[in-house]
């Protein structure tokens, strides 16, 4: 009878959470904006989406299987970037370009620095950043049959005036994912209630933009001027899916503020005085960078330490 | 106003419900009683008893081995078998004494003392004498704690009626059935400290016993009752002490830094008994629970009784137990032997047909932040634990591992399903034996 019971360290309960279901969860919260997205564009952008996905989920399986690995596609992870760079691309992205994203994001970026958890960026946001140097002209061609036009971020740095209802609602040019305001941030609300995500990083993402850009636009406190900026190109996504993947974002408090803080004011740097009318995929792709830096100095004071004995 | 707690921690399924509404059963232990001589924190008890003595219940088998040590009774009467190691809980074998009982349960006579007669120092030495140690789980000799250098420094008595850990319910059965007597032994320890004042410290959880507190000590100007939130670990002492009291001590500092003593449930009690009826320590409430055992419930245990019976006591079990734990979910020690005697730490014996441990594999950290959000003492488990994982004693000694209170929320909140308590509990035992060497 005593060799049949398990033996281990406490504690001996566990809670229900896991990693599988918070990827699940990311799945299920970018559903309404890739819904958006393949409505809005047509089909190419659902074979976009499929292709994307597969493609991280197979360079994953390989890599490992080749590697003699345990094979860990079944957390999900994969899938996520997948979806998160397809989401990135734009809509009449050649397949054979969505293709190599997947494999730079997974391959590159994410199973040579260690697998899961080791990536020091965003493997999408990396992926989608490998593309836009390698292939300019297709990464920055958003025209489709649905809208030939440039993209509202682009007429609003031009000077041209644009319809604010059309990009809440996300019946704009973009890449397949970021269009809709309604439909990322009705995904982000999915999350927030999930306990998946919090405001931390979004929120001092966003504010900090905001206030940059009133500071610095010169067109003050233009409501019109700043929900276009808000709801243009890719901040909410950005903010709500991409600042806020945990491998890549500093894991103290403090320093989640510091990192909010950070993207926002280098989004709007990009924005106001770069070439480019966006920039929040570099912003993010920097501001990975610095998390050990962030980390470091954010380090929590530990209980008690406060009230040391004299 | 905001509720009484720390920050972090977690909200685990409690299980309480299995066992807290039947009362407590006494038990008269039949066959061979266990004394281990080290059932406490400090040298092992001195045995004063031989082979073939005869022996009463009440009369005193182990001599304290020191000033941190504490005296061992027998709980039955009978014959000394035999002097020899033993297995206790947590896997060691502990030299023990051994008594064959007669099932006569003939015992000593005891001497009541009225506490208002008393000196301070004869109090001390009656609660020593009685063999009182911390009954929550550490072990450590009461009259230790109630001696601290600067005695006028100490402000807030607080009795630890927490009750933190998921399936317990020893100590809310206690309050339940017996709340004047913790009254009266919060009473005894105000005579000890001039400037103290008494808090019972007391989940929300369990709001019929805080109405039943705050009825008995109406009258008592010294004694508050506070409802704290229920939350894992709030029991723990650092937090427990924060959350009633707002002050905040480290792993450097002792309790009475902060000017407070705290004490649990039991241990109280068992400071009535010893001073008010002159009873050594000789039993305890242990919570035997789990989805394994047949009539889940609270038995009134005298120490040294094997846990086996105890599990007939219970019914036997329901189906085959996958995983038995002394002591809660949270902190107990998995068992792999039912052969061990309870001891006076023994809090429960907790039977669960499935190990949630075993059915999960560990897989790699997605740096979600989950561990550092709920650790009560704000250090970085993720960290740590790599740390210790290769050994790097100075870095986890920077990251103020030693800071660790072993509760183990990181590791049950963890979705990735590392073992992140484990790395670091073994972490700081090496650098305490490294720093004594």
């Amino acid at each position: 009878m005593g060799n049949m019971l398990n033996v281990s360290s406490n504690p001996h309960i566990r809670s229900s959470e896991s990693t599988t279901k918070i990827m699940l969860y990311v799945i299920i919260a970018l559903l309404p904006t890739t819904c958006f997205g393949v409505y809005n564009f047509g089909l190419h952008a659902l074979l976009v989406v499929l292709t994307t996905v597969a493609t991280t989920v197979l360079t994953e399986l390989i890599y490992e299987l080749l590697m003699k690995k345990k094979v860990t596609i079944g957390d999900l992870s994969a899938a996520v970037t997948g979806l998160l760079l397809a989401l990135n691309l734009p809509p009449q992205t050649p397949l054979w370009v969505a293709v190599m994203g997947g494999v730079f994001a997974i391959l590159v970026v994410k199973m040579l620095f260690g697998g899961l958890g080791q990536n020091f960026m965003n493997p999408a946001l990396g992926a989608r950043c490998f593309l836009l140097i390698s292939f300019t002209s297709i990464m920055t061609n958003f025209e489709c049959d649905a809208y030939t036009g440039a993209t509202p971020l682009a007429a609003l740095k031009a000077g041209e005036s644009v319809n604010v209802m059309d990009m809440i609602i996300g019946r704009t040019a973009g890449t397949i994912g970021e269009t809709s305001m309604l439909a990322i941030v009705l995904g982000a609300c999915i999350l927030i209630l999930l306990g998946v995500i919090d405001l931390r990083v979004p929120g001092s993402y966003i504010v900090s933009f905001v206030i940059f850009i009133v500071l610095f636009s010169g067109k003050g406190l233009d409501p019109q001027y700043i929900s276009a900026q808000l709801a243009g190109g890719g901040l909410m996504l950005g903010a709500f899916f991409m600042a806020t993947d945990y491998v890549t974002r500093p894991i103290t408090k403090k320093g989640q503020y510091v990192y909010g803080i950070f993207l926002g004011i280098m989004t709007g740097i990009f924005r106001l005085f770069g070439p480019s009318a966006e920039g929040v995929s570099y912003a993010i792709i920097i501001g990975n960078l610095l998390v050990p830096l962030i980390e470091k100095f954010t380090t929590p004071k530990p209980f008690g330490k406060g009230g040391e004995r004299a | 106003m905001a509720k009484l707690t720390f920050n972090g921690g977690i909200h685990p399924y409690d299980g309480k419900e299995l066992s807290k509404d039947k009362p407590m059963k006494e038990i008269l232990p039949k066959g061979d009683m266990v004394y281990p001589l080290s059932q406490h924190i400090g040298a092992p008890a001195a045995p004063i008893v031989a082979k073939g003595d005869r022996v009463l219940a009440g009369q005193k088998i182990a001599e304290a081995g020191g000033f941190v040590s504490a005296p061992i009774y027998a709980t039955v009467s009978g014959t000394v078998k035999t002097i020899e190691p033993r297995r206790v809980v947590t896997g060691d074998m502990v030299n023990s004494i051994i008594i064959e009982n007669d099932e006569q349960y003939e015992e000593v006579t005891y001497t009541p003392h009225n506490p208002d007669e008393m000196t301070k120092q004869e109090i001390i030495a009656c609660i020593q004498e009685a063999g009182v140690v911390g009954m929550g789980g550490a072990g450590f000799p009461t009259h230790v704690k109630l001696s601290p250098k600067e005695p006028e420094k100490i402000e807030y008595i607080i009795a630890n009626c927490a009750e933190c850990e998921p399936y317990l319910t020893s100590d809310y059965r206690r309050m339940v059935e017996q709340p004047q007597k913790l009254v009266d032994g919060m009473k005894i320890m105000l005579k000890l400290f001039d400037n103290a004042r008494g808090i019972l410290a007391i989940e929300d959880n369990k709001p019929d016993c805080f109405k039943t507190f705050k009825e008995l000590t109406k009258d008592e100007p010294k004694i508050t009752v506070k409802a704290l939130q229920t939350k894992y670990p709030q029991g723990s002492e650092r937090q427990l002490i924060y959350a009633s009291t707002g002050r905040a001590i480290n792993s450097t500092m002792l309790p009475a830094d902060a000017g407070c003593i705290v004490d649990n449930v039991d241990t109280i009690v068992a400071i009535y008994h010893a001073v008010v009826e002159g009873k050594p320590l000789m039993n305890r409430i242990v919570t035997v629970t789990g989805d394994a055992v047949n009539d889940p419930r609270n038995f009134l245990v005298r120490i040294g009784m094997n846990y086996k019976d105890l599990i007939e006591e219970a019914g036997g079990f329901k189906s085959e137990p996958e995983k038995i734990i002394s002591g809660g979910p949270m902190m107990g020690f998995a068992l792999f032997d039912l052969d061990v005697p309870t001891t006076k730490t023994a809090s429960a014996l907790l039977c669960m047909t499935k190990d949630e441990v075993s059915k999960y594999e560990p897989s790699a950290c997605i740096n979600c932040g989950r561990c550092l959000e709920v650790c009560p003492s704000r250090i970085m488990p993720k960290k740590l634990a790599i740390c210790a994982e290769h050994q790097d004693e100075e870095g986890f000694v920077k990251n103020h591992g030693m800071e660790c209170v072993e509760c183990g929320s990181c590791s049950y909140v963890c979705p990735a399903k590392r073992h992140l308590a484990q790395p670091i509990k073994s972490m700081r035992k090496t650098v305490l034996a490294n720093k004594k060497k």
